[in-house]
């Protein structure tokens, strides 16, 4: 029977139909943990004295409260400290792999397992964060788990689980100058909206998608989420393969060539059908920014804060209100025109190094705008290290930024890495919710591109407005940047 | 879990509506490390009001709350449950419950039990009148019993059984653990395991310092 990517890797993790409308029970094949949905599911284990059933299916890093500054000394915030502290004492006390701060292999979750190899096409991938669809970009089912559901996989290595609706968004034809994957999935959550992927799994196709590289494509799944949706998918090619060729945890030898044959089965079917279907038009693309404090409430940047007397429906009029009170925006003003504070590159969306390549090369040779601050975190220390190796981290510093060790940082400012409350950032993260960067601080979230143009003239600016014309600062075409 | 076939315990009248999960349990409690202790967050923003129920000496061991419509709203954290079960309560009461609330409760053993406006009205008055009276719910009967007053409950046959048998979820897939490692014996080999630990040489990892420029921020506000 035709099938989608999606439901053929749900039925090859089926360890027991259920029966009368109960769940499927799914086997999971990679349990992410960090340290903060985690403390209360190893507790929930220890009270019950169940052990991890697979600790070699589990692997744990420590990213949402650890600090970029100062990471060989104590934790100054005794919350952070003991959130930590316990994930390192639940890793030690159930045999669940560990990479702690100040550890090569620690960072972002959603980067320690794609580059370890061990995220693969055809697994399912659970973590306690809602930005596990990230996974979904090498053909993984991949999703976010409240605490009981981290202590049921833990106990178990299963989820018992409702089916998913499925829906195909087809980005065709080829991605404009300047415009990058964070603008393709910035354009979708705009136009289904934050709601428009409940109860779905989306699958992401169409040449806009298949010619991108495999960071691009995460930065696509990742915020998945954010339209609402399970997960994100993207069937796995050549491209993947190559992505995992050489990794650590990759399947390697005859191993290596069954799974290939496997991979390649993983597509959807002609035939198969979808519950929803959208297409979208990648020419149409520019840099996308959003205005307001929802990820759906984005416009390219060529537009204009909206007004709302011109929204007809009450709902949204409303909304855009209160939205653009948050912000300290005008009606109607250009977005153009809007100063930042803070730039933060960064983030489990945007911290690879692609997205770092792409800033460097925009800003090398030259210095940031005078009032803002420019940070950049790498979503993890191997990428830091791999920054550092291609001295991208010297064109950071001469530019003005800072230059940060990895973690979730300003994403959602649960270290001290927040906003201040007013203060304005253009962000590659994911999230513009009130309050999301700090207490009162205001989030326009950007692509890595539009990231570094604005640190450079101090607006919300593209790299076409530098004025450089089309070639990138060391002569090659900007289209080497579209990867990103 | 514990098996929950019938439970006696002093009523507590909680005369409000759309009780959602920010006011069951504040955010500042979610940074805790622990899944137990939550009791003192239960309600916390109302817990200073001498007049609150649960500040009332003759509601304060209560074990059954009778709460208004559309209990446990909003976000889905599942420390909601937990503080209402670890101040004492087994059984809820309201007219309607939020899905998730719902679903969590039933996965830590809490009943959430729905019974009618009218019947809620009749239990709140009894309480109030008699604060102290005691309220015996009966999962296998579905009754709720507050003096002479006996009233029907619903709850979902899957939930009721799993609450009876005192099967949380990990107790009911352990079930079917035979299933489990059947599936592992035919599991491709080549799946990718995080152990025995694979990873490129380790390296030192430099610290990041303040760069010393002193950040001056929040200029726009």
């Amino acid at each position: 029977m035709a099938g989608t990517l999606a439901e053929k890797v749900w039925d090859a993790h089926v360890v027991r139909h259920g029966a009368d409308g109960a769940p499927d029970l799914l086997y999971i094949d990679l349990h992410l943990v960090h340290e903060v949905t985690s403390p209360q599911a190893f507790e929930g284990l220890r009270l019950a004295g169940r052990p991890v059933r697979r600790p070699d299916l589990t692997l744990a890093t420590e990213d949402h409260n650890t600090p970029t500054l100062d990471i060989d000394r104590p934790i100054a915030d005794e919350t952070s400290r003991t959130q930590i502290q316990t994930l390192r004492n639940n890793a030690a006390e159930f045999g669940v792999r560990i990479h702690s701060l100040g550890d090569a292999d620690q960072g972002i979750v959603h980067q320690v397992g794609p580059q370890l190899g061990l995220t693969q096409p055809g697994l399912t991938v659970v973590c306690g964060d809602s930005h596990t669809s990230t996974h979904g970009a090498f053909g993984a089912l991949a999703f976010g788990i409240g605490t009981s559901e981290v202590e049921h996989v833990l106990a178990t290595q299963t989820l018992p689980l409702a089916p998913f609706k499925t829906m195909a968004i087809t980005v065709n034809g080829r991605l404009p100058e300047g415009a990058t994957s964070k603008d393709i999935i910035l354009a979708i959550i705009a136009k289904i909206g934050t709601g428009g992927g409940q109860g779905y799994v989306l699958e992401y196709r169409g040449e806009a998608i298949s010619t991108l590289s495999m960071e691009a494509r995460m930065t696509i799944c990742n915020m998945s989420i954010e339209a609402g949706a399970r997960a994100g998918m993207i069937a796995p090619d050549q491209t993947t393969f190559d992505y995992l060729k050489g990794r650590p945890h990759a399947t390697e030898g005859a191993d290596g060539d069954a799974a290939v044959e496997y991979w390649k089965t993983l597509k959807s079917d002609d035939d198969a059908t979808f519950d929803v279907e959208v297409v979208l038009e990648a020419e149409d693309l520019e840099p996308f920014v959003t205005w307001g404090t929802n990820p759906g409430q984005g416009l390219p940047l060529s537009g204009s804060v909206p007004v709302p007397e011109l929204i007809a429906d009450e709902n949204e009029r409303v909304t855009a209100e209160r939205a653009i009170e948050y912000m300290g925006l005008t009606p109607g003003q250009p977005l153009r025109e809007i100063k930042v504070d803070t730039v933060f590159i960064g983030s489990c969306t945007n911290g690879r190094i692609e997205d770092l390549r792409s800033v460097a090369k925009v800003v090398a040779g030259k210095h940031k705008a005078d009032d803002v601050r420019v940070l950049v975190v790498p979503a993890s220390a191997r990428v830091r290290l791999q920054a550092e190796a291609e001295g991208l981290d010297k064109i950071f510093l001469d530019f003005g930024a800072e230059w940060r060790n990895a973690g979730c940082s300003m994403c959602l400012g649960m270290n001290p890495d927040q906003l201040a409350p007013g203060e304005r950032s253009a962000s590659t993260s994911n999230r513009n919710f009130e309050g999301r960067q700090g207490k009162g601080g205001r989030t326009h979230l950007v692509s890595p591109l539009v990231a570094a143009a604005t640190a450079i003239r101090g607006t919300l600016s593209s790299y076409a407005d530098l004025g450089t014309g089309t070639p990138a600062p060391d002569g090659s075409p900007l289209s080497d940047l579209q990867t990103v | 879990m514990e098996k929950f076939t019938q439970h006696t315990g002093v009523g507590v009248p909680l005369r409000r509506s759309n009780v959602d999960t920010d006011q069951i349990i504040p955010a500042v409690y979610l940074k805790r490390v622990t899944r137990t202790g939550f009791e003192d967050a239960l309600f916390a923003a109302w817990r200073g009001d001498p007049s609150f129920v649960l500040n009332q000496e003759a509601y304060a061991s209560g074990s059954v709350l009778v709460a208004g419509p559309d209990f446990g709203t909003g976000s889905s954290r599942e420390h909601a449950v937990w503080a209402l079960k670890d101040y004492g309560f087994k059984v809820v009461i309201s007219t309607r419950f939020a899905d998730i609330f719902r679903g969590n409760s039933g996965k830590q053993g809490l009943l959430a039990a729905v019974a009618s406006a009218e019947d809620i009205e009749l239990i709140w008055k009894i309480l109030e009148t008699r604060p102290g009276t005691e309220i015996t719910v009966d999962l296998e009967a579905r009754t709720i019993t507050c003096d002479d007053v006996v009233v029907p409950f619903q709850v979902d046959d899957y939930t009721r059984w799993r609450l009876m048998e005192g099967l949380d979820d990990i107790g009911l897939t352990l079930e079917h653990a035979d299933e489990i490692s059947e599936f592992e014996a035919r599991r491709e080999a080549w799946r990718p395991a995080t152990l025995p630990a694979k990873h490129l040489p380790a390296v030192e990892i430099k610290a990041a310092r303040p760069s010393g420029v002193p950040v001056e921020i929040g200029r726009r506000p």
